[in-house]
C-alpha cells in the first residue's frame, strides 16, 4: 500500500496547528487561573441566568443587556474554544494519517501519542461540563503540549505501513483502547497531583499558597480524579485483555511477561490498589491521591522507557 | 492450645484485611517490575549471561535471589500465593453477607433527615396517604419498605444498585478463577520449536526430539504431544524498499486427525498472526532465514551436498552466520575420518555488498547471496560426546590444533573453493527455513472466558452506585402535609446529587397540588 505524502504532509501541518493552538489555550487558561477570581464559578451561574433571563438583543440600542464580564472570564471562555479548534484540528491530523497509510493510524510512538493527548483533551472537555473545573485547563493541557512536542520532534516517524507483526485488525482496536485510556488516565494523574497539593495547603495554609489558593476544593479535585479513573480503568482493563487476545494469534501465547505487558500489568494492580484505597477507611484521600500519581507515572514510564530503553516485544512501537 | 488458635485467627483476620490486600498488591507490583528490568532467562537467556558477566558479584546476587526468572521465583510466588489466600479470605464472608443482603429490608428511616448528605423538605396541601402512593409509584424499580410511625407519620425506606455488589463479586471470582486457569495452562502447556527447510520437508508433532526446544508444563512429560504433520511447501517474504518486511507467508499442507490414517493434506497460509489451529493445538509463524547450499567434491571424486540453515545475526539485513559440517565419505577407519571432517563456517548475505573482501548485507531479501566463509579441516569434535550448536564449530578443537583453516575466501552463487588436497567446494546458492512454534494450552479459552466475565463485572460494579432515599411524610395540625426526603450513596457520593435533585423534586411535587 503506497503512502499517500499529500495527506501525510497536511495531516503533519494539521498535527502542529494542533499544538500551537494548544499552546495559545494553555496561556488563556493560566492568565484566568492567575488573573481571575477564585469563586468565578459561582458567580459564573448566577451571570448566566441573568443573562438568560433579559439578554434579547434589540437593534440601535447601544447599552448591553448582557453583564459585562471580566477578562480573566473572557478568556477562560476562548480558552475553552480554542481547545475545542485544537482537538479539531489534532482528530483531523490523525484521520489524514490513515488515510495516508491507509491503516489504523497508531503504529508507531509519534502517532500513539497523538492519539493518546487527544484522549486527554476529550476527557477533560467532557468532565468540564459536569465539574467546575475549567481553571485547571492549564495543568491538563502543559503534559499534553510536551508529550505532543515530543511526539513530533524526537520520536517522529514518517507515514508508512507498518510490518507483519502489526498488520491485523487487532492494531485498530487493542492500541486505541490502550492509547485512549491512558490518555484518560492522564486527567486523574493531574488531578490528584492537585489535590496533594491543595489538600497539604488546606492543613498547612503557607504551604503551595500561591498554588492552591484558586484550586477547586479538595473535594473536587478527588471526585474528578475518581470519575475519570473509574471511566478509564474498565477500558484500560479491556485493552489490555485486547493485548493478549492478539498476542495469542501474533507471538504464540497470551501473556509472557514482555516488559510492555509486565508494566502494563503493574500499573493495572496500582489502578486496582487506587480503588480499593478510596473504599478503605484510613487510606482515602491523600494516600489515594499518591496511588493514583504513582500509576500515572508509570503508564508514562511504561510509554517512554519501555518503547525506547528495554528491548521487548513491543519495542517497534518505537521510533521508526 | 487456646493460644494457638488465638494465634490462627489472628493471622486469618490480618491476611484477610483489607490494608493486607493492599499491601500485597503493592508488593505484587514492586515485585512485577524487576521483570521488566532485568533480562529474564524465559525471555532472553543469552542477555542474562551476559548481564551476569558484566555485574560481577552484583549480577551473581541477582541470580542467587532469582530475579532473572521473577515470575517463578519464591518471592513472587508468596506474593501472589498470599494475596489468593487473602482475596479468598475477603471474597467468601462477602458473598455469605450478600445473600443475606439480597433478602434484606431497606433499614428504618433515620430520625433526622437533614443529617443525610441528601436532604430535601416541601409542604404539601395532599393527605399523607395520597402523597405516600405517589411516592410509592415514583419509586418504581427500588426496593422499598413502608413504615407507620407514631401520630400517622409515615416513611419509605429505599435502596437500589444491588446489582453493584454482584459486579464486584462476579469480578472478583471471575479474577480467581482466571488465576486457576492460568495455572492449569501452564502445568499442562507446552511449547516446541522447531526449524524446517521451506522445500517440501516436513515436520510432525509426534515427540519431543523432533522440537530443537521445547518448553513442558510441569505435568507435561512429552508423551502424549497432538498427533499432526505439516509440510513446508514454500516460503514467501515481501519487503519496503528501505529493507522493512511487509509480509511473511509459508504456504504449508497439514493433516490431523483422520487425516494421518487417510493420508489426505489440507492446504493452509501461515502467516503471521494467522495461526494453523487445529486439533487443539496451535501453530505459528515464528521466523525466517537462509539455508545455504554446498556441494563438495572430494579427492576420491565423492560428491556430496548438504543444506544446513544458518542462523540471522542482523534482524534487518538477516546477514546470517553458521556452519555446514561434512564427514569425509567411504572412509570407515574412525581414526582416519576424524582427521578429515570439513567445516565450512562464516557469514552469508542475501544481498551481498562488498568493501574490499569485507562482506556485508543491504537487504534481507535474496537478491544477491553470497557468502564469507573459512573452511576448517579436522577434527570436528563431533564424536566427542559432547553437544555442539549446529551453527559454530568447537572452538576448542580449532585451539588444541586438532582442526585448521585451510581456507578463506568469498563465494557467490556457483563459484568454487579448491582446497590444498583437491577438494572443491561450491556454494550453490539458498533456500528459505522457517521457524514454526507449536503451542498447547488446554486452559487459554477459560482463561477468556473468566477475563470477559472480569471485564462485565468490572464494568457493572463500577457504574452502578448503591443508593438510599428515605420520605417520611407526616401530617401538620394545620391539615397540611410535610414532606422531608433524604438520600444517601453508599459507596461513591459523587454523582449521586444529580439523580437526588430529580428524584426529590419528584417526590416533593407529587404531593403539591397540581394547580398551584
Amino acid at each position: 500500500m503506497p503512502v499517500n505524502e499529500t495527506m501525510a504532509t497536511y495531516g503533519d501541518w494539521l498535527y502542529n496547528s494542533a499544538v500551537g493552538v494548544y499552546l495559545l489555550a494553555t496561556f488563556l487558561y493560566v492568565y484566568e487561573y492567575a488573573f481571575g477570581k477564585a469563586r468565578a464559578k459561582a458567580k459564573e451561574r448566577d451571570l448566566v441566568v441573568a443573562g438568560g433571563a433579559g439578554g434579547t438583543w434589540k437593534p440601535g440600542l447601544v447599552v448591553p443587556t448582557k453583564p459585562e464580564r471580566s477578562r480573566a472570564e473572557r478568556f477562560g471562555r476562548a480558552a475553552v474554544a480554542l481547545t475545542l479548534l485544537g482537538a479539531l484540528f489534532h482528530a483531523a491530523s490523525l484521520v489524514l494519517r490513515g488515510i495516508a497509510t491507509g491503516r489504523a493510524p497508531w503504529g508507531n510512538m509519534y502517532e500513539y501519542g497523538a492519539l493518546l493527548t487527544l484522549a486527554a483533551v476529550i476527557t477533560f472537555v467532557v468532565l468540564m461540563r459536569s465539574f467546575p473545573v475549567r481553571r485547571l485547563g492549564g495543568f491538563v493541557l502543559v503534559p499534553v503540549v510536551i508529550l505532543m512536542f515530543l511526539g513530533g520532534t524526537a520520536l517522529y516517524a514518517p507515514a508508512a505501513p507498518v510490518q507483519p507483526a502489526l498488520q491485523s485488525y487487532w492494531l485498530v482496536i487493542h492500541v486505541s483502547v490502550i492509547s485512549i485510556s491512558t490518555g484518560m488516565l492522564l486527567v486523574p494523574g493531574v488531578a490528584s497531583l492537585l489535590y496533594l497539593a491543595k489538600a497539604t495547603n488546606d492543613r498547612k495554609p503557607e504551604k503551595f499558597a500561591k498554588l492552591a489558593g484558586r484550586l477547586p476544593s479538595a473535594d473536587t479535585l478527588d471526585r474528578l480524579a475518581y470519575r475519570s479513573t473509574v471511566l478509564a480503568f474498565p477500558l484500560f482493563t479491556i485493552g489490555i485483555m485486547f493485548g493478549a487476545i492478539w498476542a495469542e494469534a501474533a507471538w504464540g501465547r497470551f501473556w509472557g511477561w514482555d516488559p510492555k505487558e509486565t508494566v502494563a500489568f503493574v500499573s493495572w494492580v496500582v489502578y486496582a490498589a487506587y480503588l480499593h484505597a478510596r473504599a478503605t477507611a484510613g487510606w482515602r484521600g491523600a494516600n489515594a491521591a499518591w496511588i493514583n500519581t504513582l500509576g500515572f507515572l508509570l503508564t508514562v514510564f511504561n510509554l517512554f522507557f519501555i518503547n525506547l530503553v528495554t528491548s521487548g516485544l513491543h519495542s517497534y512501537a518505537g521510533v521508526g | 492450645m487456646k493460644n494457638a488458635l488465638a494465634f490462627l485467627r489472628n493471622t486469618w483476620r490480618g491476611l484477610t484485611a483489607m490494608r493486607t490486600a493492599l499491601t500485597l498488591l503493592f508488593l505484587l507490583a514492586l515485585g512485577a517490575m524487576p521483570g521488566a528490568l532485568l533480562p529474564q532467562r524465559s525471555l532472553n537467556s543469552l542477555a542474562v549471561d551476559e548481564f551476569i558477566a558484566e555485574n560481577g558479584w552484583w549480577g551473581r546476587l541477582l541470580d542467587r535471589g532469582q530475579f532473572y526468572a521473577v515470575y517463578g521465583s519464591f518471592w513472587f510466588s508468596a506474593i501472589y500465593v498470599l494475596l489468593f489466600v487473602s482475596l479468598v479470605g475477603c471474597l467468601l464472608p462477602r458473598l455469605w453477607e450478600y445473600f443475606s443482603q439480597m433478602r434484606a429490608k431497606p433499614v428504618l428511616t433515620p430520625r433526622n433527615l437533614a443529617r443525610m448528605p441528601h436532604h430535601a423538605e416541601a409542604h404539601s396541601g395532599r393527605g399523607v396517604d395520597e402523597v405516600v402512593a405517589a411516592a410509592r409509584t415514583r419509586l418504581k424499580g427500588w426496593r422499598t419498605v413502608e413504615r407507620e410511625e407514631a401520630d400517622g407519620v409515615r416513611t419509605i425506606s429505599a435502596e437500589r444498585g444491588y446489582l453493584r455488589e454482584t459486579g464486584n463479586l462476579v469480578f472478583h471470582f471471575a479474577l480467581l478463577g482466571l488465576l486457576v486457569a492460568f495455572a492449569l495452562g501452564k502445568m499442562f502447556g507446552y511449547e516446541g520449536q522447531v526449524i524446517v527447510q521451506a522445500t517440501g520437508k516436513q515436520y510432525c508433532n509426534s515427540g519431543v526430539f523432533n522440537f530443537d526446544s521445547f518448553r513442558p508444563g510441569l505435568r507435561v512429560d512429552g508423551t502424549q504431544l497432538t498427533p499432526f504433520c505439516v509440510r513446508v511447501n514454500d516460503f514467501h517474504a515481501t519487503y519496503l524498499d528501505n529493507g522493512q518486511a511487509e509480509s511473511f507467508r509459508a504456504n504449508i499442507d497439514y493433516q490431523s486427525g483422520e487425516d494421518l490414517d487417510t493420508g489426505a493434506w489440507k492446504p493452509y497460509p501461515l502467516e503471521v498472526n494467522h495461526p494453523l489451529r487445529t486439533a487443539g493445538d496451535r501453530l505459528y509463524l515464528l521466523g525466517h532465514g537462509y539455508t545455504p547450499k554446498f556441494t563438495v567434491t572430494f579427492p576420491n571424486g565423492e560428491v556430496r551436498s548438504a543444506e544446513v540453515q544458518w542462523k540471522p545475526v542482523d534482524p534487518i539485513t538477516l546477514l546470517s552466520e553458521g556452519a555446514t559440517k561434512f564427514d569425509p565419505p567411504l572412509i570407515t577407519d574412525s581414526e582416519e575420518r576424524r582427521k578429515n571432517q570439513l567445516a565450512i563456517t562464516g557469514l552469508l548475505a542475501p544481498s551481498a555488498v562488498f568493501d574490499g573482501t569485507l562482506m556485508s548485507s543491504d537487504f534481507p531479501e535474496a537478491r544477491k547471496p553470497a557468502v564469507a566463509v573459512d573452511v576448517f579441516r579436522g577434527d570436528l569434535g563431533t564424536d566427542s560426546g559432547r553437544g555442539q550448536s549446529i551453527f559454530s564449530i568447537d572452538r576448542s578443537m580449532v585451539d588444541n590444533g586438532r582442526l585448521t583453516k585451510v581456507a578463506r575466501q568469498n563465494l557467490e552463487v556457483g563459484q568454487e573453493i579448491t582446497l590444498d588436497d583437491g577438494t572443491v567446494i561450491r556454494f550453490d546458492g539458498v533456500t528459505d527455513w522457517v521457524s514454526l512454534q507449536v503451542s498447547h494450552d488446554p486452559a487459554q479459552v477459560y482463561v477468556l472466558v473468566f477475563s470477559m466475565l472480569m471485564v462485565a463485572g468490572l464494568g457493572v460494579s463500577l457504574a452502578i452506585r448503591r443508593r438510599r432515599v428515605w420520605v417520611r411524610v407526616s401530617p401538620r395540625d394545620d391539615g397540611r402535609t410535610f414532606i422531608e426526603v433524604g438520600g444517601l450513596a453508599r459507596t461513591d457520593q459523587a454523582g449521586y446529587g444529580g439523580e437526588f435533585t430529580g428524584l426529590s423534586r419528584d417526590l416533593l411535587s407529587a404531593g403539591q397540588d397540581k394547580e398551584s
